[in-house]
């Protein structure tokens, strides 16, 4: 059985005063993914934040590898191998291609897997376009960039939020393969999407919130086989 | 004729002043968030600190470069010892620097008392250079010449290294940057040493110029402001643009127009400001 790698324990967090995380709780496995759905407002992105140490674990902890990482700063987090493909990409705009992936360059605990050559490997146009500033870049291409950025941290654990968030369905393919591939890699993924059917495809666990909650926590096949819980927590009324 | 070619002389001479005050002004700006309101009293004490070396017996250049470095690790201790403190609360951060900037005035004020203390220029820049006919003051081209390398080193420093690059992220997106590691609060020390230096080193290089005297600090912030408003904020490419469009429109608004030269400086700041929030050269990377 694999261990834990992250776990989150009944986490609370705020956006100012408005109490949005409820309590979370779930555990990501090395080397799984783990789909985090929901509707929109659920807290998903809050929870990648929170994670990051972007937003304060008011109550409860977050552990990457059993060590307790909740109220350390974002800056120790993704040095300690937590590293983040954001909602909206958030690439440097007044960066180069190459400067981006440069800056986050991290080695946690002497990890070295990821180099800006293995990246520029598996996307190509990045390498072609490595010199440009990455605001120059098409929506997809930034997806790549911000996706090749985060590996730049070799992480041990990557969390995707929304990643074929408003990109052509051609696309969305694309980015659906890098992740079936990263998996294949042996790395730990929690994906944030709103593309259910791609996440159900490609996660072997998944995890549902609603309104700060967990509402289901199970496999990916548990999910799928239930239409109830998938039309309750995920359709639209 | 002369009046002219020398007042052009004048003015690209002073933009080159504001852009050593201004390019460490923008940067802390577009990094930290806050428009450091005691960079006016570093350049001051620049100029005071230049005269004193001299007056020890340090030459023009010695004198220059230990005023940036006294003033840089000034800095330091205010970044470190009380900006630190307020991390996340920007109002307080620039209460706390305009507060500094009186305590240095005053304490000027008590070192050097209240009459302004002239900063020699070296002595081979002090009789005029005669090009074409005409007599140019040799000094304001040496200040020129200072401002272009200070440029280029800071050009090849933020475009050319990593830390250059980790800097310009923390302008881009200062949480998405400490999202893939970087450490922001080194970076806002060393850029506020580096600003605050470059600002110590203009005070005693301007020294010649505009003498050392009370009230030089408050002379010169609004003027910083204006560059980084219209060069925009965090933007190397718009602090040098802008001091040199600043230092034209002082120099000459004073000499044609001397009862209207803050108006005729402040009217386009209130223009950008309407027309290009953003300044001038806001997304021209896009």
């Amino acid at each position: 059985m694999a261990s834990d790698i992250l776990e989150l324990t009944d986490v609370h967090a705020y956006y100012g005063d408005s109490h949005v995380l409820h309590g979370i709780s779930f555990a990501l496995k090395e080397g799984r993914l783990l789909g985090l759905l929901g509707r929109n407002g659920a807290g998903k992105t809050t929870c990648m934040s929170t994670i990051m140490g972007f937003l304060a674990t008011r109550e409860g902890a977050i552990r990457l590898n059993g060590e307790k990482i909740s109220g350390n700063s974002p800056e120790a987090i993704a040095r300690n191998g937590v590293c983040l493909v954001p909602q909206g990409r958030r690439i440097f705009r007044s960066l180069t291609v190459k400067e981006n992936l440069q800056v986050a360059a991290q080695t946690p605990g002497g990890r070295t897997a990821w180099t800006l050559a293995r990246v520029f490997d598996i996307f190509p146009r990045l390498k072609e376009r490595q010199s440009q500033f990455a605001g120059s870049l098409s929506g997809g291409e930034q997806q790549m960039l911000a996706i090749g950025r985060a590996l730049m941290g070799n992480p041990r654990v990557l969390l995707m939020d929304e990643p074929s968030e408003g990109l052509a369905p051609q696309i969305v393919a694309d980015v659906g393969r890098t992740i079936a591939m990263l998996k294949a890699e042996g790395l730990s993924i929690v994906l944030v999407e709103q593309n259910i059917k791609m996440t159900l495809n490609l996660a072997d666990d998944i995890v549902i919130i609603n309104t700060g909650q967990v509402v289901f926590s199970g496999s990916a096949g548990d999910a799928a086989a239930d239409q109830r819980l998938i039309s309750q927590h995920l359709g639209v009324f | 004729m002369q009046f002219w070619l020398i007042q052009t002389l004048n003015s690209i001479a002073f933009g080159g002043l504001l852009f050593l005050l201004s390019s460490g002004f923008s940067l802390i700006f577009g990094l930290m968030r806050m428009p450091n309101l005691a960079h006016g009293a570093f350049f001051m004490l620049g100029a005071y600190f230049g005269a004193t070396f001299m007056n020890w017996g340090a030459n023009f250049w010695i004198a220059a470069l230990l005023s940036g470095l006294a003033v840089g690790v000034l800095g330091v201790i205010l970044e470190r010892g009380l900006l630190r403190k307020l991390a996340g609360n920007a109002q307080g951060q620039v209460l706390v620097t305009l507060g500094v900037s009186f305590i240095i005035a005053d304490v000027c004020l008590m070192v050097w008392t209240g009459d302004p203390v002239p900063v020699p220029a070296p002595q081979w820049a002090r009789p005029p250079m005669f090009l074409m006919g005409y007599a140019f003051p040799t000094y304001r081209l040496v200040v020129l010449v200072i401002a272009v390398i200070a440029a280029v080193l800071l050009y090849l420093l933020m475009e050319r290294t990593r830390l250059g690059a980790m800097i310009r992220a923390g302008v881009d997106d200062m949480e998405m940057a400490r999202g893939v590691g970087i450490r922001v609060s080194l970076l806002f020390m060393m850029v506020f040493m580096l600003g605050a230096a470059l600002a110590g080193l203009g005070g005693t290089i301007g020294g010649p110029i505009m003498q050392a005297y009370p009230g030089l600090d408050a002379d010169m912030l609004p003027l910083a402001l204006v560059v980084v408003i219209l060069g925009g904020v965090g933007s190397l490419m718009g602090a040098f643009v802008g001091s040199f469009a600043v230092g034209f429109i002082y120099n000459f608004g004073t000499a044609l127009f001397p009862d209207f030269a803050y108006v005729i400086l402040f009217l386009p700041m209130v223009a950008v400001l309407v027309l290009m929030p953003e300044g001038l050269f806001a997304g021209s990377r896009q």
